[in-house]
């Protein structure tokens, strides 16, 4: 709006600077009604962006014998207890795994979101393969990118997995950026 | 370049012409303090809608989530209660500003010909503003909200003929509920604030049309332009309500900065709760207080009709303007409206100021929504929503249960549970004096004189005076505690209106006992068989002594079965068949205590010997969650916010 007021002329130039001022003033006086209500509200608005995802712990997902002895992948739901915003949940879906038996160690486990655009990755048994239904991300069976034209630009996220108790199998659940080559997790 | 892109917009869109016509309009006579009552007015809406868009980019409307969504904002989100703060400031001022302009047009005769319809337009904000206030007043969900809201659904209701349905489809059903909130939501921030930008424009419109209407005629002043002298007194006063609006919100906060900040958000509704101190908006007092002149059936008078009528003359003020006078009766009408709603604002406050219901009520809705506080910072929200944390809470509940099922009997260190002495009326019989019903009814002489100030010496038979309800049982403020106990085994105390007094034991075998045992001789060993005893309740405000006096304990114990002889008529440690008196195995413990009232008359409490106390649980009176409250209030067994306060 100031940006007119050049083109008004001042009428007489004794005044010019008195009225210059009183410009001045008005132009600040009406911006600072109008933004400190809004500054208020914005710095409600972005109080997310200072509240962190919290530490994902490791959250118990199933027993080791509940995974096949050929290796093939299976999907389980992850149950947590979260907070979002004002509620406490105790034990509600917050996401899924791909866990598949290996030959040596702890099992793996994969997720089942595909890093290219979030959508929730198949699993093809007849050609052992993961496929990601929106965008046709090709992933091999430990995760790694099977096809070169695939839009993804990082293989399957894999979870850090312990093996407790002998049989319980526990993940670290967790969500990564998407879209980006190196796995990075979301705060 | 910056001029080439700025001369094509104009020359597109004709925005550059129309900021200038707007800001450069010309003032004849020049600028006024007095114009800036129609900006104010644009300026609060402004303000309405900033603050409101932020708090509904948090808000939630449902039954679950309305009152927890608002408190994660004023609780948890940084700035969110001076944000609230200020859209609650803002929404009064609304009103304080639409009607200053409205008493400005017409005392100044802005009304008259042709600018009616701007006066109207004004006029209608009114209802516009009020009806937004008071749709956002039931969006948090609080008690408050919910109370307070019934009344202007219930009015709806009262319109002739289409009254039940507009109020269904207001609600979105018979009941208050999700629908309720998402419409009130819907018109607070959709539909109202539309029509009051719709309107405003064209008031401004109309203006521009008409110029100004309070020109000075016999003034030399010269013209001005809008911008800048005019513009700066509007954003000078638009600042100061701004400022003025913000010291309300802080000022509190710079008065206490320990307390938890924020406008009162109180307990999350709930149906079932009495909620006495139910009161619109300061500005709509006067009609509150206009509808207690109206009895049962004839609220539409004094709801509708009346004001209808009232309304009616207001807009006609144009034309009553034309008549000789006419213009002077505007002035004294308006005038004579405003100290009307004033004297009646006045004295709903006054009345409300002597009404104890109303204080104690809005004491305890206080006291209510800082439990909630302390609560939701130490358990957090379940799914199901807030308002069972308040159900669930001992110390909110078990009180309200005691007064309701043991204080007939009963005392809490001297009252109720919550906090009143209960009081009756008592027919004077033949030979009774004030000394014999005192000491009866186990009170002073002269509180009962004081009771019945009225009452001249002697009394004569049939007086009724007013006289403490007789407490026939024990008082249980901190039973089974080191305390309680050391009194029971007093031989001053056992007998007296805090244990025995009132009971048919008075003479039993306990008291007895206690009479002829309880010696000075013997006070250590008694303390020690109190210590054990005490210890065997596990109070959670004796868990330190009763883990540093594990010795004592132990002595304790071996003098309950030993020398001090409790178990020749009480079982300890294991069941003796024999027993007549309440095992003390456990003795004020939960489980024990829950079980005492379930049923008092079982074996292994008094038996037989039972003295009219009912069977709780075996009669259905209370359910296990009520018993388990209870018995968790009565042990002061509940959660304590850290003594710095929350947070």
């Amino acid at each position: 709006m100031q940006k007119i007021h050049p083109a008004s002329g001042a009428p007489e130039p004794p005044t010019e600077r008195r009225e210059f001022i009183k410009q001045g003033c008005a132009a600040c006086l009406g911006l600072a009604a109008v933004v400190a209500p809004a500054a208020i509200g914005a710095r409600v608005f972005l109080d997310p962006l200072s509240r962190s995802n919290g530490t994902e712990a490791f959250v118990k997902v199933t027993t080791i014998d509940s995974l096949p002895e050929d290796g093939t992948p299976v999907q389980f739901p992850v149950l947590a207890d979260k907070r979002d915003a004002w509620t406490k949940f105790t034990q509600v879906p917050v996401g899924a795994v791909f866990l598949q038996r290996r030959k040596a160690g702890s099992p793996l486990a994969l997720s089942v979101v595909c890093p290219h655009a979030g959508c929730f990755v198949d699993y093809l048994e007849d050609q052992e393969a993961f496929l990601c239904p929106c965008h046709n991300s090709f992933f091999a069976k430990d995760g790694a990118l099977k096809d070169e034209q695939s839009p993804s630009p990082r293989p399957l996220d894999s979870l850090e997995v312990q093996v407790r108790n002998k049989t319980e199998v526990w993940v670290r659940f967790q969500d990564f950026q998407l879209g980006i080559t190196e796995k990075k997790p979301v705060t | 370049m910056m001029k080439r892109v700025l001369g094509w917009v104009d020359e597109r869109t004709g925005l550059g012409r129309f900021i200038e016509a707007c800001l450069f309009q010309n003032l004849p006579g020049g600028s006024r303090w007095r114009y800036v009552w129609g900006t104010l007015v644009v300026y609060v809406f402004l303000l309405q809608a900033i603050t409101g868009f932020f708090l509904w980019t948090g808000y939630s409307p449902s039954t679950q989530t309305a009152w927890e969504s608002i408190h994660h904002i004023q609780h948890e989100m940084t700035g969110g209660w001076i944000l609230r703060g200020l859209h609650h400031f803002g929404a009064q001022a609304f009103v304080v500003v639409i009607v200053l302009h409205l008493l400005q047009m017409v005392v100044y005769g802005i009304y008259r010909a042709p600018r009616e319809v701007n006066f109207w337009l004004v006029m209608l904000l009114l209802p516009l503003a009020i009806a937004m206030s008071a749709t956002g007043w039931l969006l948090p969900y609080d008690q408050h909200g919910y109370w307070a809201s019934r009344v202007p659904i219930g009015i709806m209701g009262v319109t002739p003929v289409i009254g039940p349905l507009l109020q269904k489809i207001a609600m979105g059903g018979s009941t208050v509920g999700h629908h309720t909130l998402t419409h009130f939501l819907a018109l607070h921030a959709g539909l109202l604030p539309l029509c009051v930008a719709g309107i405003l424009g064209l008031h401004y419109f109309l203006n521009r049309k008409h110029g100004l209407g309070d020109v000075p005629k016999d003034c030399a002043c010269p013209d001005e332009r809008y911008f800048p002298t005019q513009f700066l007194k509007d954003a000078a006063a638009c600042l100061a309500v701004f400022l003025v609006l913000l010291g309300f919100v802080l000022f509190p906060y710079w008065q206490n900065p320990t307390a938890t900040p924020g406008v009162h958000l109180g307990a999350p509704a709930d149906p079932s709760e009495q909620y006495s101190a139910a009161r619109p908006e300061w500005f709509m007092l006067f009609l509150f207080q206009f509808l207690k002149y109206f009895p049962g059936g004839t609220e539409v008078w004094g709801a509708m009709v009346i004001p209808g009528l009232v309304g009616a003359v207001v807009a006609l003020m144009p034309f009553v303007a034309q008549w000789k006078h006419g213009h002077r009766f505007n002035v004294l009408f308006i005038s004579t409206l405003l100290g009307a709603a004033v004297i009646l604002g006045r004295l709903a406050a006054v009345e409300d100021g002597k009404d104890e219901t109303y204080l104690a009520a809005k004491a305890q809705s206080r006291r209510n929504a800082d439990r909630m506080h302390q609560l939701v910072a130490e358990r957090g929200i379940p799914p199901s929503g807030a308002a069972a944390l308040l159900r669930d809470d001992p110390l909110t509940q078990g009180p309200k249960l005691f007064a309701k099922n043991c204080a007939s009997c009963h005392r809490f260190d001297g009252h109720d549970g919550l906090g009143h002495k209960p009081l009756t009326t008592h027919t004077v019989r033949t030979n009774e004096t004030w000394e014999s019903i005192a000491e009866f009814r186990f009170m002073k002489l002269a509180q009962l004189r004081q009771l019945n100030p009225t009452f001249t010496n002697p009394l004569k038979p049939d007086d009724k005076i007013v006289a403490q309800v007789r407490p026939w049982a024990p008082d249980l403020k901190g039973f089974a505690s080191r305390e309680w106990l050391a009194g029971l085994l007093d031989p001053a105390q056992v007998d007296g209106p805090h244990y025995f007094g009132g009971t048919k034991f008075k003479e039993g075998k306990m008291s007895k006992w206690v009479k002829k045992n309880a010696t000075p001789e013997k006070a250590d060993d008694l303390k020690k068989v109190v210590i054990a005893l005490s210890a065997e309740a596990r109070l959670k405000s004796q868990a330190g002594a009763d883990k540093a006096g594990a010795e004592l304990i132990k002595q304790g114990r071996a003098l309950m079965v030993g020398d001090m002889a409790c178990t020749d008529c009480h079982s300890f440690g294991k069941k003796d068949p024999d027993a007549t008196a309440p095992d003390l195995t456990g003795y004020g413990s939960r489980a024990w205590l829950i079980r005492f009232i379930s049923n008092p008359a079982h074996a292994d409490f008094y038996g037989k010997r039972n003295d009219r106390m009912p069977a709780f649980a075996d009669k259905k009176i209370l359910d296990a969650k009520q018993l388990g409250l209870l018995a968790d209030w009565l042990r002061g067994d509940w959660y304590e916010a850290p003594k710095n306060g929350v947070k």
